[in-house]
């Protein structure tokens, strides 16, 4: 089932062409990796699906982008509402300066989503144990959230975006700050949400786009050049170009 | 049990948009608090230069009057043309050419149309020229600084009112009587009884606050002070009473007096001041000279000031005066000359900016070589060649809080050490410019630091790779490359420091110095402490050449800060 | 004299540069990369020795009040010495060095000596007055009175009339009243530019800004005197409310006005140095702008915000031209801000400029400037250390 969908996505940042014609189906429940070498666009297409690009003056977008059948940059639709069902996890972890629990609970207050303080403690606790940090963090959940470790950092960001309740779920590379174990620990993290939520990954590692997603997509210089089945893709290229970046003769 | 896949949907539920509508308008607030408090910014700016730029209007221009004044040579010993007494000369002058004006309080009014300063530009003139002993000559005497405000409309104007009737004169030496065939005065009257009943009310008011009081002290049981309280109003209302009954009086006879406008008559060329007036008639003093007996005025007008004596410096006398000099063309304007080249005055219409600029000079030149000279090598000293140790540490702890020390403090160091202990002039450019040096050092050093500090390794590892020592990279190569940053941050200390009062007044730079400084070891003052000076000066002149002076300080000031980001802009070098 | 003798030291010293680069030439024997240093650095050597000994002794001779040549007498010394042995292998260059090093280091210690120059002669003069008055600091500083110069007793001082009660009220009145203006103007306009205002706007409105931080003191004094105290009294006048033409409020309103600058740009810059990733962090969970600042960036920029808000503070204390030009003199004790209150500043400029023999007005005069110092110290001081803090978190 089609849980986004983008139809000949064009992206400007001023005079620079980033993101060309651009149309991709992505799954409910489903794990979708975008790969591609570094400056290909597929950072600068994740961002367009929850709208991050607005906070960017000189950034142009062109093109259909669907969210249930749904155009997410009509005119009704407000991009603050739009980021609370399309969640994002960023490439350096980037806790607030509060308490743990403050992290996490800070969606759902903004957005009203709990009523009485203990149901906000069960979607804290709910949240932090789905990204499986809570048995970390129970004992200490007033303490700073930039206290933790790099990998313990990651992992209540992602609680955060949990704890918000959105339907998609975005990570721009979320493992490349850390180091193997938590890497490891992302990935299992990534594959257990993949049932609850559609989740969208960038990464420029190849074998993490392997091991964790269903749908791979392949960026070259803004273009799309192949999208399918990940193991389709890593076994049988249809694209030369992609052919020459997975068997490693650039990127 | 909360299940997240349902709290998800409330993101799409109708309450979530009613709270996004809150939530948006929230930020909206925001915003527009911002755009609020920006906005007041801009206009406090905004009111402030305005009521400065508005109130320096006035010293721009300085009128003169053109008299002719004879050089008697009894009186003027051609060969010491210093020793002649100029100031009687033009006071025997103006007694001359205004006989009619009498009386102690008139003459004196008569010799202050012309400034106290005129007589000595006479004799300065008359020295350079000692061939005109003898002679007649035009001369334009300066006005005073009354007369120089009445002709700027500042006191108000007097101005014409239309009358029907002719008007019989019966004049008896020294007294005058008038009446006109129409009620020509009686729309005056109404002026006059507007008055009246306004300084009434002012008496009515003073009652109620002494009623008022009399309450306080009675209930406070302090009943000798409520009795005096008492008398205070009772006496106040017999005064506003009296007033009104003044006023209500139908077809009276009405005395002007410094409270009320004054009204004049004017017969060809002579002027007559009404004293008394009703409707059709009233009586008045000659100011000129007109036939005795009684006869038929054919040539008449009527006129009206406005402002009450009380509320002008300049008295009708003074007002008829002006006006006859101006009907004869003998008042010229220009730009305000001594304004721009004289110093300090008393007296409003010579006072000038010139040696306040002349002592700023100094006074800035000083704080230049002791600040830069010595800010420089300290910042290059703690940024190439200091180690890192207590001492480096002290002295950066040090700048930052020299920086935040309150400026009258350095005055009073400049007070105790440079005055007191080493025994340097008071009110001195010298020791001005050394104190205002020692509060920008801070600011220098750490410009200074900053610019250093932006000059790449790299340029020092290239030249040290060559063989140059550590102070060869630092003269040859760091200092000129950051020298635009740090010119830069030393035009901004010295803006500061032009600016800068306080620590000045401390070490005496408020006195009243009227010559032009020659060198920083001279009394002077500088320009920021002569506005504050002359702000305090209670003649109203003053206040217009308080705001120009302000002016020409706050051109300096965007001068140069303007050189400070265009130097930034030009030189700007991104590594 | 010392001017001409100064002059003198100065040609003696180019003097022994011209002999000493000469006899390096000479020593050279022609080949000048014989030598280990440049002629140059020779004849830099010998003038700097001479000139620099040359001064010293000129300055002690003006302490000691000894005849200046004999300062001259030593620059010759110092410039023979320094040429004597001048060899091909004289380290000319790394000796020049280690005295323009150590000229740097001086200028770099006249800092210190600036500041040890403040303590020193605050606390000399505050040390004999809290002699003069029996050492009774606490009615210096409780005491509810403050008249020093009145009931002078043969040059005398009252210990009950030294308190300080009344300045500090005064001041802490016109400086609360001026953060009540420029704190929130300054932190929304801070707010604004940092997050809402396009580049062009920011353009044009940090010129503003710069400008009103430019205005010298003594035009907001004449603002305040002339503009807005008038204001007040007729405004007040016009709801049946008496305000004393040297109230408080005008002058704290006016330097409200004075250090909202200041107060913006500071916390602009903290705001903006607050990382992106933050915001980006906060809107990625659907967070509006105003949300992100309220809850993310302002809390994160606290530290740095209160610091400058101190900076304020200390500013405000410190400003003199507008409250003497704007403020009251007498000290009275009031918590009412339509009435004339008085500030240390005004105090201190009223001490040292009025009649009263100086070396009697000095004493409260440089009292209060030591209270001063420390207050603004201490503002500094705490302002740095949340500063120190905020970089801690960040950087």
């Amino acid at each position: 089932m089609n849980k986004m969908t983008t139809k000949n996505v064009d992206v400007f940042y001023g005079k620079n062409h980033a993101i060309k014609d651009v149309s991709i189906d992505i799954l409910d429940k489903t794990v979708t990796a975008f790969i591609g070498p570094s400056g290909c666009g597929k950072s600068t297409f994740l961002r367009c699906l929850n709208r991050m690009n607005d906070t960017i003056s000189i950034c142009r977008i062109t093109g259909d982008l669907l969210m249930d059948g749904e155009d997410i940059y009509a005119k009704s639709v407000d991009p603050v509402q739009l980021r609370a069902r399309v969640g994002m996890v960023f490439q350096k972890p980037n806790p607030f300066p509060k308490s743990i629990y403050d992290n996490v609970a800070y969606g759902p207050k903004i957005h009203g989503l709990v009523d009485s303080k203990s149901d906000l403690d069960e979607v804290v606790e709910k949240s932090l144990k789905r990204a499986a940090i809570w048995g970390e963090v129970k004992d200490r959940l007033n303490e700073s959230g930039t206290s933790l470790s790099g990998g313990q950092q990651q992992r209540l960001c992602i609680a955060r975006a949990i704890a918000t309740a959105p339907e998609v779920l975005l990570m721009d590379e979320p493992a490349s700050a850390l180091d193997p174990i938590a890497t490891a620990q992302i990935e299992e993290l990534i594959d257990e949400l993949r049932h609850s939520y559609s989740v969208v990954i960038v990464t420029h590692s190849m074998q993490q786009a392997a091991r964790v997603s269903q749908k791979t997509a392949f960026f070259h210089m803004g273009d799309m050049v192949e999208y399918g089945d990940t193991s389709a893709i890593f076994t049988n290229p249809v694209d030369q170009r992609t052919q020459d970046y997975i068997t490693g003769r650039f990127g | 049990m909360i299940d997240m896949t349902e709290l998800s949907k409330k993101h799409r539920s109708p309450q979530a948009a009613a709270r996004l509508h809150k939530r948006n308008a929230a930020q909206k607030r925001l915003k527009y608090y911002g755009i609020l408090a920006i906005s007041l910014s801009g206009l406090a700016l905004a009111i402030l230069l305005w009521s400065v730029l508005g109130k320096s209007a006035g010293a721009l221009t300085e009128y003169q009057i053109q008299m002719e004044i004879t050089l008697d040579a009894e009186l003027i010993d051609r060969d010491n043309i210093e020793r002649a007494d100029f100031s009687q000369l033009s006071k025997d002058m103006l007694s001359n050419r205004f006989p009619f004006v009498n009386g102690r309080t008139e003459r004196r009014g008569l010799f202050d149309i012309i400034s106290s300063g005129a007589a000595y530009e006479l004799r300065d003139l008359v020295a350079k020229n000692p061939n005109w002993v003898g002679q007649t000559i035009p001369f334009d005497f300066l006005a005073s600084d009354i007369a120089d405000l009445y002709f700027k409309g500042a006191y108000g104007q007097i101005e014409p009112i239309t009358h029907r009737g002719a008007l019989t004169i019966q004049r008896d030496g020294e007294s005058l009587a008038f009446s006109s065939s129409d009620a020509d005065f009686a729309p005056l009257l109404g002026n006059v009884r507007a008055r009246l009943l306004a300084r009434a009310n002012d008496h009515r008011i003073e009652a109620a606050l002494q009623e008022n009081g009399r309450r306080v002290f009675n209930e406070r049981g302090d009943f000798v002070e409520a009795a005096k309280r008492k008398n205070n109003r009772d006496f106040e209302l017999a005064q506003a009473e009296a007033l009104e009954a003044l006023a209500a009086q139908p077809d009276g006879v009405f005395e002007l007096d410094q409270f009320t406008a004054s009204i004049f008559l004017k017969l060809g060329q002579v002027w007559v001041r009404v004293e008394t007036i009703s409707s059709n008639a009233g009586t008045g003093k000659i100011l000129g000279d007109i036939a005795n007996g009684v006869w038929e005025a054919s040539d008449w007008q009527l006129l009206i000031y406005n402002s009450p004596p009380i509320t002008r410096k300049v008295s009708d006398v003074q007002a008829i005066l002006l006006e006859t000099l101006r009907e004869q063309g003998k008042v010229s304007s220009g730009i305000n000359r001594h304004f721009f080249t004289s110093g300090d005055s008393r007296e409003p219409e010579l006072a000038g900016i010139w040696g306040a600029a002349v002592g700023s000079f100094w006074t800035m030149l000083v704080t230049i070589i002791f600040a830069f000279f010595i800010g420089v090598p300290a910042a290059i000293y703690l940024e190439e060649f200091a180690r890192d140790n207590k001492f480096t540490r002290l002295v950066e702890i040090n700048i930052n809080n020299l920086a935040a020390v309150p400026s009258i403090v350095f005055g009073l160091l400049g007070l105790s050490v440079f005055i007191g202990f080493m025994g340097m002039q008071r009110s001195s450019p010298i020791v001005g410019g050394m104190v205002l040096g020692i509060m920008t050092l801070p600011v220098i050093i750490i410009a200074a630091r900053a610019a250093i500090k932006a000059v790449p390794p790299s340029i020092r590892d290239g030249a040290l790779a060559l063989g140059a020592s550590d102070l060869q990279v630092s003269m040859h190569h760091v200092l000129p490359l950051s020298m635009p940053g740090i010119l830069t941050g030393t035009i901004l200390g010295m803006a500061r420091a032009l600016g800068e009062t306080a620590p000045l007044i401390m070490i005496g730079m408020v006195a009243f110095i009227v010559d032009i400084p020659d060198g920083p070891t001279n009394n002077a003052t500088v320009l920021p402490v002569q506005i504050f000076r002359w702000a305090d000066f209670p003649e109203r002149a003053f206040e217009a050449r308080t705001a120009a002076a302000i002016m020409v300080l706050l051109a300096f000031l965007f001068t140069m800060n303007l050189t400070a980001i265009l130097l930034r802009k030009r030189f700007e070098r991104r590594w | 004299m010392s001017g001409f003798v100064l002059v003198l030291i100065f040609l003696v010293a180019v003097g022994f540069f011209f002999l000493s680069r000469q006899k390096a030439l000479l020593a050279s024997d022609g080949v000048l990369a014989s030598l280990h240093s440049r002629p140059d650095y020779h004849g830099l050597y010998s003038f700097l020795l001479s000139m620099l000994s040359g001064l010293v002794t000129f300055i002690i001779c003006t302490i000691l009040a000894l005849n200046p040549l004999l300062s001259l007498l030593i620059a010759v010394i110092a410039g023979l010495v320094s040429g004597l042995n001048i060899t091909a292998n004289t380290r000319a260059r790394n000796k020049s060095e280690k005295i323009v090093t150590g000229i740097l280091f001086g200028c770099a210690g006249v800092a210190v000596l600036t500041t040890i120059g403040i303590v020193l002669s605050l606390v000399f003069e505050t040390f004999n007055f809290f002699d003069s008055i029996g050492w009774r600091v606490d009615k210096f500083l409780f005491g509810p009175r403050w008249s020093p110069l009145s009931g002078l007793q043969d040059g005398v001082i009252d210990p009950d009339r030294v308190g300080i009660m009344p300045l500090l009220l005064g001041t802490a009145m016109i400086t609360g009243i001026a953060m009540l203006i420029a704190t929130p103007i300054g932190l929304f306009a801070a707010i604004y530019l940092s997050e809402f205002a396009s580049l062009r706007l920011r353009g044009w409105i940090k010129p503003m800004m710069e400008v009103l931080a430019g205005i010298p003191t003594v035009v907001y004094g004449f603002f305040a005197a002339i503009t807005v105290a008038p204001l007040l009294r007729e405004t007040g006048g016009l709801f049946g409310v008496n305000v004393a033409s040297e109230s408080a409020l005008a002058a704290g309103i006016v330097i409200g006005i004075m250090i909202i600058p200041s107060i913006s740009s500071l916390a602009d810059d903290v705001i903006n140095s607050v990382p992106q990733s933050l915001r980006d962090g906060s809107y990625a969970l659907g967070a509006t702008q105003a949300e992100t600042v309220r809850q993310v960036v302002l809390p994160a920029a606290l530290p740095g915000i209160f610091s400058a808000l101190l900076l304020g503070v200390s500013r405000a204390v410190g400003e003199t031209m507008v409250v003497v030009m704007a403020a009251g003199q007498g000290a009275n004790l009031t918590i009412n801000p339509l009435e004339a209150v008085t500030t240390v500043t005004v105090q201190i400029v009223m001490l040292i400029t009025g009649d009263t023999d100086a070396s009697t007005a000095a004493g409260p005069a440089f009292s209060l400037a030591f209270t001063l110092f420390c207050l603004t110290l201490f503002l500094n001081i705490l302002a740095m250390r949340f500063v120190r803090k905020y970089r801690e978190v960040y950087e």
